[in-house]
């Protein structure tokens, strides 16, 4: 039976509708004009018990969203969903007791005290016993190497030790699902890996449920069999990492090597030319024309090295975003801003998902 | 009254682990208040301070008063000099209860940067998480400044001309005492909650302060008021912030007038626990209904 269920989840806001100026603040402290975002537009999930899902998507794509609702932080519009047989945002203290939240940095943790004091109202809080405390804030703090920061004030960590101190927070009360909001945004690469290190090992020993947003494709790339892509509001792809080429890549990257001296004008006939560095030439060429391109060029030209791979994940996700947001612009009641913004919001995606 | 603090997992020893689970909060809290020891020792002397002014203030007044013909002392309000200086001693023990520095505009913050999500997800009680770190905040304080208390007391101990009370006038006062705390604190805790609304509630909140500054009877006592005033100001919920405390210890209440005036207060604290849960449970709501 699944543990996470969703069927047509849809959550709409109405947002203050300000234009630029001195003159329009002043209209607004009178009358305002409002409009429907539509944050999340009829989303359907299943996830197993013991899966590791990642949400992908654009700036305001409704990754966020979606977890808030699941974690009954916010009520739909519309729809139905049930964790672990709950409805999310009856907001029942059994189901509390048993998922965790972590939304980057808005801390669980008193910021003036050490970490480990807060602990102790987590384990009073979710009525940890004595061994079951002592024997979790262990496990947690050795496998995250921060046994020597329990005793010293959280304001005074940095960005990725506090960041692995509010995941011990959120892991004490061993929760079966685990909801994480960007667990590595703005932490360097040491902190990056370090933290998805502790994911994995700890997912699998658990088999506990984790639902993961992130900008990074690293961190799914490195923990997630299974990647939701989401993108105005809507659930445009949901299987593997790999698969995503194969459904949204519909051409391969061939690298030719030219024998010396052999610098063809004429190479746009075989394909569209990616760049060139003489004697190696990189072509894009539609997926089904790949043999027939290829044997052209084998028979007009010497070459001496042939190599044919799929375009790099970041670039198809990046494209299959800017195809998705140039829709939603097309629709009047989408989800971000203006035009410009939308183009901006993909391009930053795929930006971030570069790196 | 706040019952379900910390809907606690331990089936074990439901009450115990509900003890334990406040003590842990009261404990943290004291902890967290101690940290800023500098901010904190100033904050308490400090509070001190206006007292020598206002005891200036009130010689000055009843002194160019004079003495009345029959060569007695004036009375402003059914109070002589002596009984003014010791109302606005025992005022100082009624704020010192009943005022709550930053509880609405931190609870207001809290809803503006997300924080409040916090007791959406966990299994803990926002209003009752709040009042027992407001406790938490209370004991520090009077941990510390029970000693500038005591000596300020002693001082003046020659105002309180009529000596301590009787042991049941007392007790009323102490229970006013309580009740004038939380009373405030609900008070407090519903304008902070506004926030869910208006996401900025410091204006609110100068406004209450305002009038509560004068209305509580901090000042001076509302028997000093126009009666054409005074009426509708007993009627205030704000007098048992500090007026009513000083008026039972004092004994301006008639006793047969107390249990009434006791029960009338204890209906305003009723008031206000409703108002601050209906506040906050409508408040979620449209957190909910907005994002955040």
């Amino acid at each position: 039976m699944p543990i996470i269920e969703v069927e047509n989840l849809v959550k709409s806001y109405r947002v203050y509708k300000k234009r630029e100026g001195l003159g329009d603040s002043i209209r607004g402290l009178f009358r305002r004009e409002f409009r429907d975002v539509q944050a999340v537009r009829g989303i359907d999930l299943t996830v197993e018990q013991g899966e590791f899902v990642a949400f992908l998507g654009p700036n305001g794509a409704g990754k966020t969203t979606t977890l808030k609702l699941l974690s009954g932080v916010i009520n739909p519009t519309s729809g139905r969903a049930t964790v672990m047989g709950y409805v999310p945002w009856e907001r029942r203290n059994e189901y509390r007791r048993r998922f965790a939240l972590v939304m980057g940095q808005k801390n669980q943790l008193w910021w003036d005290l050490p970490a480990q004091e807060s602990y102790r109202l987590h384990q009073q809080i979710y009525g940890i016993s004595h061994d079951e405390f002592k024997r979790s804030l262990d496990e947690l703090t050795d496998l995250l190497g921060v046994r020597t920061l329990l005793g010293q004030p959280v304001r005074e960590l940095s960005l990725g030790e506090r960041m692995k101190m509010e995941l011990i927070a959120a892991l004490l009360h061993s929760p079966d699902v685990l909801f994480l909001d960007e667990p590595t945004i703005g932490l360097d690469v040491i902190a990056q890996h370090k933290i998805q290190t502790f994911l994995r090992y700890y997912q699998e020993k658990r088999q506990i449920t984790i639902l993961l947003t992130s900008h990074y494709m690293k961190d799914i790339a490195a923990l997630c069999r299974r990647v939701v892509i989401i993108a105005g509001g809507q659930i445009k792809y949901d299987g593997s990492l790999a698969g995503i080429v194969d459904r949204f890549s519909g051409s391969k990257i061939v690298t030719l090597q030219f024998a010396a001296g052999n610098q063809p004008a004429d190479l746009m006939r075989i394909g569209e030319v990616l760049d060139t560095n003489w004697p190696k030439v990189r072509l894009k060429i539609a997926r089904a024309d790949v043999p027939l391109r290829l044997a052209q060029a084998l028979s007009e030209y010497t070459i001496e090295d042939v190599s044919v791979e799929d375009p790099p994940l970041e670039n198809v996700i990046a494209d299959m975003f800017n195809q998705v947001e140039e829709e939603s612009a097309a629709a009047p009641e989408a989800a971000s801003g203006g035009a410009a913004t939308r183009k901006a919001n993909a391009e930053h995606a795929a930006k971030d998902l570069s790196r | 009254m706040t019952a379900a603090t910390v809907n606690h997992a331990g089936p074990e020893h439901p009450i115990r682990n509900r003890l334990l689970t406040w003590w842990t909060i009261l404990r943290i809290a004291l902890e967290e208040r101690l940290v800023y020891r500098g901010d904190f020792a100033l904050g308490t002397l400090m509070r001190f301070l206006p007292i020598i002014t206002q005891i200036f203030l009130w010689y000055a007044v009843y002194d160019s008063i004079g003495r009345t013909a029959s060569g007695e002392s004036p009375e402003l309000g059914g109070y002589r000099f002596a009984d003014m200086v010791a109302y606005y001693l025992i005022t100082m023990i009624g704020r010192a209860f009943s005022s709550m520095p930053g509880l609405a505009s931190n609870v207001a913050l809290q809803i503006r940067e997300g924080e409040i999500k916090r007791y959406m997800i966990q299994p803990v009680d926002l209003i009752g998480f709040l009042l027992l770190t407001r406790i938490a905040h209370k004991l520090a304080y009077y941990t510390i400044a029970i000693f500038p208390f005591a000596f300020v007391f002693y001082l003046c101990r020659d105002y309180f001309t009529d000596g301590w009370p009787p042991a049941p006038q007392l007790i009323a006062f102490f229970a006013t005492l309580i009740m004038g705390f939380l009373i405030g604190f609900f008070l407090e805790a519903t304008i902070g909650m506004v926030g869910f609304w208006f996401l900025e509630v410091s204006s609110l909140l100068f406004i209450y302060m305002l009038f509560s500054f004068f209305l509580s009877g901090h000042m001076f006592p509302l028997t000093l008021l126009p009666d054409s005033i005074e009426w509708f100001v007993q009627l205030l919920p704000l007098k048992y912030l500090a007026y009513f405390p000083a008026a039972v210890f004092l004994g301006k209440i008639p006793p047969e007038e107390l249990p009434m005036e006791m029960a009338i207060q204890a209906g305003w604290l009723a008031f206000f626990i409703i108002t601050c849960r209906l506040t906050y449970a409508a408040g979620v709501r449209r957190y909910s209904g907005f994002g955040g």
